[in-house]
């Protein structure tokens, strides 16, 4: 059993990331969207905390749309995936719940 | 509207309440949310975390805003078919805010450890 | 699988409702059900027939429109949100006297309850906020 996590706001605005961290189990996913996709960039403000939680074995994705949007693609973390709508579908399905982040 | 035809069983529903009240109406609406579901015979339960944790201050007083007080409506709660209120420990303590300080009596302050073993038992999340 | 989507975010103010439209025509498109949509807090502006963007930009209106038509998607929309925030059916508009009523078509009034019953009937609920 495990959960979806959206997060959809930035970092350098907006504390949900470390919200979201908080309750993340190892099985879970993060999937980052419209300005949460700002929490994947290099140096964003809880990249650290982001990059212990990927270190539990959690793997966050970013929106492809949303990234591609904002000029980010190659200012990413290397650690994180980057996914599509059918990803999100695909996602939401692997996990028993979502929780949005907003 | 047609029902889809399948068996309908007791689900898990939490609802989750994150943000502060009378700056939005999101927990006013959240709370409407919680109350409605009452009615439907399923095992609901209930979250404060972030901001969501000023809900349940005794002291707020809204009088001036012509809006409701919360503390007020949420002690309803309590009659209705919310078997499990849960505070966020952590949330509460970065906020400075102590249990005596809480509106509502019988909830339960839980860390994030437990919260992440609550959200795993759920069928659906409620996000507000 | 059966999904509901529950909007809690207006159109062109933020990009929530945008992304829940993406997400739906995408479970679509991967053969699930979309049983319900339903629209609450400010998602209830996504059902006003009074939305004019440009011609150039999406409508979303229309769009959940013809998502409803071509794949029987209940779009629900909560009545007290709604009331309060000027979207009223006919038999609203009459019931408090207003001049005009502008809930689009294929959208529907109804209460709380259509949300929880979407949370009942479907495998997945996804919130969609800002």
């Amino acid at each position: 059993m495990s959960i979806l996590h959206t997060v959809n706001k930035s970092p350098f605005s907006h504390t949900i990331l470390l919200s979201c961290l908080q309750l993340c189990g190892k099985d879970d996913a993060i999937l980052l969207l419209e300005d949460g996709v700002l929490c994947a960039i290099k140096g964003s403000p809880s990249i650290q905390e982001l990059s212990t939680t990927i270190g539990k074995g959690v793997k966050v994705y970013a929106l492809a749309g949303d990234v591609k949007a904002r000029g980010l693609q190659d200012k990413l973390h290397p650690d994180i995936y980057i996914t599509d709508y059918d990803g999100f579908v695909k996602l939401s399905i692997e996990h028993q719940c979502i929780q949005s982040w907003y | 509207m047609t029902p889809i035809n399948q068996t309908i069983t007791q689900k898990k529903i939490l609802f989750i309440s994150r943000h502060a009240p009378y700056g939005t109406s999101l927990a006013k609406e959240a709370l409407d949310a919680v109350l409605a579901a009452s009615a439907y015979d399923q095992n609901l339960s209930l979250l404060f975390m972030d901001d969501g944790v000023f809900q349940l201050l005794s002291t707020q007083d809204p009088k001036d805003l012509d809006q409701k007080n919360f503390a007020a409506m949420l002690s309803a709660l309590t009659f209705y078919e919310v078997k499990n209120i849960f505070v966020h420990l952590e949330s509460l303590l970065a906020r400075q805010i102590t249990t005596n300080e809480l509106a509502i009596d019988g909830v339960k302050i839980v860390d994030s450890a437990t919260i992440s073993n609550l959200l795993i038992q759920q069928d659906q999340l409620l996000s507000f | 699988m059966i999904f509901s989507l529950a909007i809690y975010a207006a159109p062109y103010s933020s990009q929530a409702s945008d992304t829940a439209y993406r997400f739906a025509t995408a479970l679509i498109a991967n053969k699930h059900q979309l049983y319900r949509v339903f629209f609450y807090h400010d998602g209830v502006h996504n059902s006003s027939a009074l939305n004019t963007p440009p011609q150039d930009e999406i409508n979303l209106t229309l769009k959940w429109e013809q998502l409803s038509k071509d794949h029987d998607v209940d779009l629900v929309v909560c009545v007290a949100a709604a009331l309060k925030r000027g979207v009223l059916n006919e038999l609203e508009a009459k019931r408090y006297d207003k001049p005009t009523h502008n809930l689009h078509q294929n959208f529907e009034i109804s209460g709380l309850g259509q949300l929880i019953d979407a949370a009942v009937i479907s495998n997945k609920l996804i919130t969609f906020g800002n």
